[in-house]
């Protein structure tokens, strides 16, 4: 996975960084403080919740527990409605599959619907090198990119940024990627999403090959289903001649029938919303409306060694509503930069490491980026125990052990001594020494609050056998900031930690 | 070795905890959630739909059979459009009473030239209360994809109560997937600049209803 931020500093670091900016933490609080009780309201008109939540979980823990058979399902379907299947086996060999056949079709640019998969593999970057211009047409994926920015969330990408940013990065960077923002562009959102929709315009009107990913692949149909709100997904998905769909193999459900549950659980837990105002759903190519080519890639690029993972496999039943970031006090507070990886917030936690293995030291903390405090559990619509994958990584990371990785087995190292101690404990402490963070974050359920760590698990057990985890901090936040930073300044980087093939 | 090989050989290996005789899938998913909530006479289904699309700002205007031309001659009007799409399959009386060019739906047409339509009529295939939801599936009277998507105005007719249901699992009982499916809640919006949402961002800004009852 090529998603690693060059040169992106740990967790604990990283977010120290992000609390320091007023700004961000503004926009962040107030994004998620209103999408977290809009859809309080949405998901409370369903007094069925509980068990299409359990649906959800089940269905997808089938198309997970029998992969390899819905997967050539998937393909089979595919391909007798007129599509083509590709297969890859991690990010470089995808992105050489789609540079490939961008180049057949002999166009230059490709408009793109937003999708993390392409994200996670880099090919934007990878388009870009081979002289192909990749236009994100996402409002909020179109700012990112204008910005020379990330995405910090998964829903809303350009959170971190309020009208008056997303203003002066139209009017400046427009012009260098096509038609200009407006004179006098003012920075309401109205104003500013009319920019974007003249801008996008004639590139949806004139463009050949469109990119997307897809929310879900119906194996059973062949058919593949994309959610979204502002038509920008509509028109990469039907007006080009070529159509390339970038999909992790996780995405699959088995039937028709089960996107009954997802078209209901996925608008509410993401936008709050009863339904989002577009869904497109198409299967293999049809004459005469949309593309004529459609080509599906299916891609692993660490799924199958997370799915080796008997606790860390819930993983994959991920649908991408973001309803966890929202809840999530960490998140809150460090944004979603600091998570290092296009998923940020819990699940970015429990993804991104499993996917990518934790030979960083970016990846190795990320486990210890939450406070245990469950709310994410709480509204996951497909109820991944991102707390239990949490402390089992937590583990992982320190205890070593063996895990799969590009289908082999290794036995991961533990992190050694104090190395092993100070990530851990920089990272806990991190969490720990803010008490909005602590205190927001309590676990509410009873039954879940016996992961709430009185102890660290594995070698930083020692640690804490002698010792409680800092209670909530005496002094101000700055002067602990100013403080640890101090003693922070002088001391090595931890040591690496790696992986031994077996 | 194939990708392909190397992916499913993967994938089988990482499964190796899970037993051959695994309950089928049949069994292994309870589907205890209701198939449609809440208990509403036709008409108040009916009533439930116009409010959801209200909800969602799609503007809503009932009629029935015989005052239909009338209206969408009226809506266009308002509007001010000079040219309209048209689906092959749309009955041909319901724009008789309307001015505007007709521009039928036609395969050849490039995205250039359906930009420069101002409007657009079709039908449905399905609409579902409980969401507020049109699903258009590419029969005669819907047309292609695209026409619903780059014009600015779209006007849809749906039949009550043939076409309405309740509930999104009522609604895909309907629905055949190897039709491509464009599922409608209220005009194109984003809420990506600090959350405010904004209706118009690529597709329809404006999508009217017409509830039409038969007879
Ligand atoms: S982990 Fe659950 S709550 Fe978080 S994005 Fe995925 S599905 Fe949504």
């Amino acid at each position: 996975m090529t998603g690693t931020f060059v040169g992106m500093p740990a967790f604990p670091s990283a977010a120290r960084k992000a609390l320091s900016n007023e700004t961000l933490r503004g926009n962040l609080r107030y994004a998620t403080h209103t999408i977290r009780a809009k859809r309080a309201g949405a998901v409370s008109e369903l007094d069925d919740w509980a068990a299409l939540r359990e649906a959800g979980r089940e269905i997808k823990d089938q198309a997970l527990r029998h992969l390899d058979r819905y997967l050539l399902q998937m393909e089979e379907a595919v391909t007798a409605a007129g599509g083509v299947v590709h297969w890859a086996a991690d990010a470089d060999e995808a992105n050489r599959i789609v540079t490939g056949l961008v180049k057949a079709t002999g166009e230059s640019d490709v408009v793109k619907v937003k999708s993390m998969a392409t994200q996670e593999i880099g090919l934007n970057e990878a388009l870009e090198a081979e002289g192909i211009h990749a236009y994100e047409t996402d409002l909020a994926e179109l700012i990112v990119q204008l910005g020379k920015d990330r995405p910090s969330h998964i829903l809303v990408p350009a959170i971190h940024r309020n009208r008056g940013e997303i203003r002066d990065i139209f009017t400046r960077e427009m012009s260098e990627w096509g038609r200009p923002a407006p004179e006098g562009l003012s920075d309401t959102p109205a104003q500013l999403a009319e920019a974007a929709r003249l801008h996008l315009r004639e590139k949806f009107l004139r463009a050949k090959v469109g990119i997307s990913g897809a929310n879900f692949m119906v194996a059973e149909t062949g058919t593949l289903v994309v959610f979204e709100s502002e038509g920008n997904g509509r028109m990469c998905l039907t007006l080009p001649e070529t159509l390339i769909s970038v999909v992790g193999i996780e995405k699959l459900v088995p039937t028709w029938r089960d996107m009954e549950v997802f078209l209901q659980t996925l608008p509410r837990s993401s936008t709050a919303e009863r339904m989002n105002p577009y869904t497109s759903m198409w299967t293999g190519t049809r004459d005469d409306d949309g593309p004529r080519t459609f080509h599906l890639v299916l891609l692993d690029n660490g799924r199958t060694d997370t799915l080796a993972d008997r606790v860390g496999r819930q993983a994959l039943r991920c649908i991408r509503c973001s309803a966890c970031l929202n809840v999530c006090p960490v998140y809150e507070r460090a944004g979603g930069h600091a998570y290092g990886s296009v998923y940020p917030g819990p699940i970015g936690a429990i993804l991104s490491p499993q996917l990518r293995g934790t030979a960083s030291e970016i990846d190795a903390s990320l486990p210890y980026a939450s406070s245990l405090c469950g709310a994410c559990y709480e509204v996951c619509p497909v109820a991944i125990d991102i707390p239990e994958v949490l402390v089992h990584l937590r583990e992982r990371v320190v205890e070593g052990g063996p895990v799969v990785r590009q289908g082999a087995k290794v036995t991961l190292r533990p992190a050694r001594g104090h190395a092993a101690e100070r990530a851990a404990m920089r990272a806990a402490r991190w969490a720990f020494s803010h008490p909005g963070a602590l205190r927001a974050g309590q676990r509410l359920a009873s039954g879940a609050r016996r992961l709430t760590p009185r102890t660290l698990p594995g070698p930083g057990r020692a640690w804490t056998a002698t010792r409680d985890l800092p209670a909530l901090p005496p002094e101000p936040f700055r002067e602990w900031w100013r403080r640890t930073r101090q003693q922070e300044a002088g001391r090595p980087a931890p040591a690496d930690r790696g992986e031994d093939q077996q | 070795m194939s990708s392909r090989d190397v992916i499913l050989g993967r994938v089988r290996r990482a499964l190796a905890d899970v037993p051959e005789d695994e309950a089928p899938y049949e069994a292994a998913v309870r589907r205890g959630y209701h198939r449609r909530h809440g208990r509403r006479t036709t008409a108040e289904t009916v009533d439930l739909l116009a409010e959801n699309l209200a909800d969602y700002r799609a503007l809503v205007h009932r009629t029935d059979t015989a005052g239909l031309p009338g209206l969408l001659a009226r809506l266009l009007a308002e509007r001010g459009s000079t040219s309209v799409l048209v689906p092959s399959g749309l009955p041909s009386g319901w724009l008789a009473d309307q001015p505007a060019e007709q521009v039928p739906d036609a395969a050849g047409d490039t995205p250039h030239r359906l930009d420069r339509v101002d409007s657009v009529v079709t039908g449905c295939a399905v609409a579902i209360a409980e969401t507020g939801t049109l699903v258009l599936d590419g029969a005669p009277d819907q047309g292609r994809r695209r026409i619903t998507l780059v014009p600015d105005h779209h006007i849809c007719v749906v039949r009550v109560p043939d076409q309405v249901v309740s509930s999104v699992p009522e609604a895909l009982d309907r629905l055949d997937p190897s039709r491509p499916l464009t599922w409608i809640s209220g005009p194109s919006a984003t809420s990506d600049i600090e959350l405010d949402r904004v209706e118009g961002v690529h597709g329809p800004r404006t999508l009217e209803v017409v509830l039409t009852r038969e007879g």
